[in-house]
């Protein structure tokens, strides 16, 4: 099922702040634009995200301690700020992932049951 | 740890703003640099390429806002918004602002004040180390005044031995008298007041020396001792500079000289816990066996025991005391019992009402303060309806708009809070520092922790609570009707003028209570003013009569009596003059007197204070002969005494018989009566008068043992008071200079608790008048702007001045007398409340009801009256052009 309309993920705290993460645990060093595309490419078409939205994540992953950003240049030369994954992030993120997978699984045990319930 | 870093950057990201907002701005720059690049290689127009890059950004504003949210202290942000917004307010409306203020300040700094009278009296324990098992133990019935409060010196060191309850056990002399001692040695003599103590006085009560100790030796308690004192803080300070070396140093008393062996700490006051209103100068030790056989002369107080309960000590006195000896020399008993009360219960308990009362007056003005300031805010709120309006259109919460009138409203009952403390310092100040008002504790008053927090609190709720009410009307209001141009016309307007004149009801209804209570207060106060005191105290004065040494025989001290006497009757202006050795309503002792030949039960007949005077007294102090003569000179009889009585006792001891010639026994010996007088008020105006008796100085059955000389006179008492001590001086060089004191001062200083808190409370009441008039005018003259159109239509069909006023006036009386009827029911639940602190007045008083009815009327009229004038001059034409 496609989303029609802009559904504001981050709404579920931590869900965004989660993907950010994934994305520099897994791509390495990214700018703000980069992280943003990625996430969409990743996701497909099924989030449309506000791209803005992700400065707030990063602003608070960044004064959580678990990325770090730097200034540096793209490759087409342009000016932009990096994010990387800090070591007390990649504990996060494993932390964050293994409740990820364990909430995905219950809630799909749960959701499953619920429809033969219903039958 | 990471809420500990994420909170220490938020702090930090929130006073780094700009470097992180332009931080922020460079990065979505290039963000949306990478954008539009990305664009343009699928093959997107420039133009295209970036109005896609920001579709997807989704409002750079947005993005910035979200940011600043998640790395700042966001509640900061909007508290110092609002504090901003409401700073510039408040400046802009700066007649609101400093009404606002000042009412606050005068309702919480009263709140203030009052809350550290009631918590230095009422609430904190007395200024000892475990006050709570300090005890104080008098007599269960007290017939007569200080003699029947105190217990013989035999008894008290019985009981001390015997009794398991106490850890502690202690006393004073009861009868001293201010200015009692002389210190001399630099020049004139001063006057100072001296009072022996037991040798564990101040070790009962658990005093820590500031120097020196403070118990007395076995050996300084015998009469052959050496000759110690114990200074007190103020004394030291004043008379001897606070020399630091002063222990051990000896000061000369009426020319004995004294070693200091201690000197009390700052935080000690004898007269604020057992003489309110008096200042202890010096302390002795009491000498044992030389008052032994005095009689009764201990005060009691006690420390229990730990584990000890009042109830257990109670108990065990009740076994003890009736077999206590009254003296063991002459054999017999002293009949005794024994109250035990906690000695804060004994200090504070009889002022627990009024104090109770008077806090709740002042609560009643914080309440009116508080619904006056709601009035004035929501007038306020409705001529702002606009600015909330256009502030909502442009996106504002209500939750948020509401939030901005507390935080002004929080803000000015802050400002209000800091002047009120400023007021409250300075009262309070006078307060500790005055020392006519006879109120235990009062001198240690001040505004501790528990006031401020108690400040903070008052200061808190009040600007909730009178922030709430217009905050919620303004959010309730319907917004697009008050962006639309004619204000008058929405219903939000009537709805906020029903509001209003609900709340000034409701203020004048609380004035009613507060101006009843303060009326019947004022009424029992004008009564006790009013009574038959029994004696003149006007033009009247005293002053402390010192012998010279070597006047060892009664006629040689009534001989230098007549030479005072004569002396001082010459200086011009004064009319007679007398001496006696006590004065009304100020130290009493009492004896027995009983028909000689009759037989009475034990303990049936009360004590009887006396007085030992010399002729001429009762006409110096204004005291009325009813029957028989006054003494004379020659009254000195060693065989048979004379005596005066009252009407009470001869009523008593001689039913329907003329008590003139009568023999009466006096302190064991025979008197015979030669005169009655009326009753004399003789502890306070309030307090019935009880057996009195006056013996004649020059007899030698009587000596007195303090001399006071009164002088009734018409000149003032400064006039009098050199040209006196001249003449005293003259006959005894060593007479201190000791003030010539008006009577008055006595009558007010036992009236003293009654006026403070009839001027405390009326001044809360006129306070509460004051501002329910303001609530009046506030309504009624906003209502008058309200309606200029429609009075301008009234007047052009006819109306005429007279009728428009009228209209508005009985507007403003509807709303009075809606007020006083509620105040008037509220009044009579609140005065039964008072009725044990109303003297000769009844609780439900109707000349007092009748004349605050009346008085609120007039106000409310006068308030209304104003507006009504200004809406009979409205020009017709003027108000229709103007809408």
């Amino acid at each position: 099922m496609a989303l029609e309309k802009q559904e504001k993920l981050d709404l579920l705290q931590g869900t965004l702040d989660l993907m950010v993460l994934q994305t520099l645990a897994t791509m390495g060093p990214l700018h703000g634009y980069g992280i943003a595309r990625r996430i969409e490419e990743v996701s497909g078409d099924e989030v449309l995200l506000n791209q803005g939205t992700i400065y707030a994540s990063l602003v608070r992953l960044q004064q959580r301690g678990w990325i770090s950003a730097e200034w540096g240049t793209s490759d087409n030369n342009r000016k932009a700020k990096y994010y990387s994954i800090t070591a007390s992030g990649r504990k996060q993120w494993a932390k964050d992932t293994a409740y990820w997978h364990r909430l995905s699984m219950v809630m799909g045990r749960v959701l499953t049951m619920s429809v033969e319930g219903d039958l | 740890m990471g809420a500990i870093r994420e909170a220490s950057n938020r702090v930090h990201s929130f006073f780094h703003k700009q470097e992180r907002d332009s931080d922020l701005d460079a990065e979505l720059q290039s963000h949306i640099d990478l954008a539009v690049e990305e664009n343009i290689s699928k093959g997107m127009s420039p133009e295209e390429a970036r109005r896609r890059a920001l579709i997807r950004i989704g409002g750079v504003q947005q993005a910035k806002e979200h940011q600043r949210e998640a790395r700042g202290l966001p509640w900061l942000d909007v508290l110092l918004q609002d504090l901003r917004y409401t700073f510039r307010t408040l400046r802009r409306d700066s007649g609101f602002a400093t009404i606002a203020i000042l009412i606050l300040a005068l309702g919480i700094g009263a709140n203030i004040v009052v809350f550290s009278v009631v918590d230095t009296i009422l609430l904190r324990p007395l200024p000892f180390p475990e006050a709570n098992r300090l005890v104080r133990i008098a007599p269960k019935v007290s017939k007569c005044g200080a003699s029947c409060a105190t217990y013989s010196t035999d008894a008290v060191q019985e009981f001390q031995r015997q009794n398991k309850s106490f850890s502690d056990f202690t006393g004073y002399d009861a009868f001293t008298a201010p200015g009692n001692w002389k210190l001399t040695g630099g020049g004139v003599p001063i006057p100072i007041s001296q009072i022996d103590v037991m040798d564990n006085f101040f070790h009962t009560l658990r005093v820590q020396p500031l120097m020196g100790r403070l118990t007395f030796s076995a050996e300084e308690s015998r009469p052959t001792g050496p000759k110690v004192v114990i200074l007190s803080y103020p004394f030291w300070k004043r008379q001897l500079n606070a020399d630091p070396n002063i222990i051990g140093k000896a000061i000369s008393f009426g020319n004995t000289p004294t070693t200091v062996i201690g000197v009390l700490p700052d935080t000690f006051d004898f007269g604020a816990i057992y003489a309110p209103g008096t200042k202890m100068d010096v302390f002795t030790p009491y000498l044992y066996d030389q008052v032994r056989e005095y009689g009764n002369m201990i005060s009691l107080t006690g420390r229990l025991n730990p584990g000890v309960t009042l109830a257990q000590a109670q108990a065990e006195a009740d076994l003890l005391f009736p077999t206590l000896d009254g003296s063991v020399k002459r054999g017999y008993k002293g009949g005794y019992t024994a109250q035990l009360w906690d000695l804060k219960d004994f200090v504070s308990g009889s002022l627990r009402r009024s104090l109770i009362i008077l806090w709740g007056a002042v609560g009643l003005i914080l309440l009116i303060v508080c619904v006056n300031l709601s009035n004035l805010l929501l007038a306020r709120a409705a001529a702002r309806s606009k600015e909330f309006a256009m502030r909502s259109a442009l996106g504002a919460a209500r939750g948020r708009i509401v939030r901005q009138l507390l935080t002004e409203s929080l803000v000015l009952s802050a400002a209000g809070a800091i002047l009120g403390l400023g007021l409250a310092f300075a009262a309070v100040f006078y307060l500790a520092h005055q020392g006519s008002i006879a109120l235990p504790l009062l001198s240690s008053i001040r505004i501790d922790k528990t006031a401020l927090a108690w400040t903070l609190f008052i200061a808190v709720t009040a600007g909730l609570f009178f922030g709430i009410i217009p905050g919620l009307r303004i959010a309730s209001g319907n917004l697009q009707d008050a962006l639309k141009d004619s204000a008058a016309s929405t219903t939000g307007g009537q709805g906020t003028a029903r509001l209003r004149t609900t709340l000034v009801i409701s203020q004048i209804a609380l004035a009613c209570v507060l101006l009843i209570g303060a009326g019947l207060l004022l009424r029992s106060f004008l009564r006790v003013l009013d009574v038959d005191l029994g004696f003149e105290p006007s033009r009247a004065s005293a002053i402390l009569l010192d012998y010279p040494k070597g006047l060892d025989t009664a006629a040689k001290t009534a001989a230098f009596d007549r030479e005072v006497l004569h002396r001082v009757e010459q200086i011009p202006g004064v009319q007679t003059a007398a001496i006696t050795d006590s004065l009304p309503m100020s130290r009493n002792r009492s004896w027995g007197i009983s028909a000689k030949g009759k037989h009475y039960e034990p303990g049936e007949l009360p004590g009887t204070f006396v007085y030992v005077v010399t002729p001429g007294y009762l006409n110096a102090i204004g005291m009325r002969l009813v029957k028989g003569r006054d003494m004379t000179w020659e009254d000195n009889d060693p065989k048979q005494a004379v005596v005066i009585i009252n009407e009470t006792v001869a009523r008593y001891l001689w039913p329907n018989e003329d008590p003139i010639d009568r023999i009466a026994i006096v302190g064991g010996a025979d008197a015979r009566v030669i005169g009655v007088i009326a009753d004399v008020r003789e502890t306070s105006a309030e307090a019935k008068s009880g057996w009195q008796m006056y013996i004649s100085a020059a007899a030698p059955q009587y000596g007195p043992n303090d001399s006071h000389l009164v002088i009734r006179s018409t000149l003032p008492v400064s006039t009098l008071q050199p040209t006196v001590l001249a003449a005293l001086r003259q006959l005894n060089p060593g007479q201190p200079a000791a003030d010539l004191k008006p009577i008055q001062l006595l009558v007010d200083r036992a009236s003293s608790p009654r006026r403070f808190f009839v001027y405390l409370v009326g001044i809360f009441a006129a306070l509460g008048l004051i501002l329910a008039a303001l609530g009046i005018y506030g309504v009624i003259s906003y209502s008058v702007t309200q309606r200029t159109q429609e009075i301008g239509i009234r007047m052009a069909l006819g109306a005429t001045q007279r009728t428009v006023q009228l209209r508005i006036i009985s507007q403003t009386l509807r709303m009075a007398a809606l007020g006083i009827v509620v105040g008037a029911i509220a009044s009579l639940a609140v005065s039964s409340l008072i009725a044990s602190l109303l003297f000769g007045t009844a609780p439900t008083d109707p000349a007092t009801f009748a004349a605050i009815f009346m008085l609120l009327a007039a106000v409310a009229l006068l308030a209304g009256y104003i507006p009504a004038r200004r809406a009979s001059r409205i020009n017709p034409m003027v108000a229709l052009r103007n809408n």
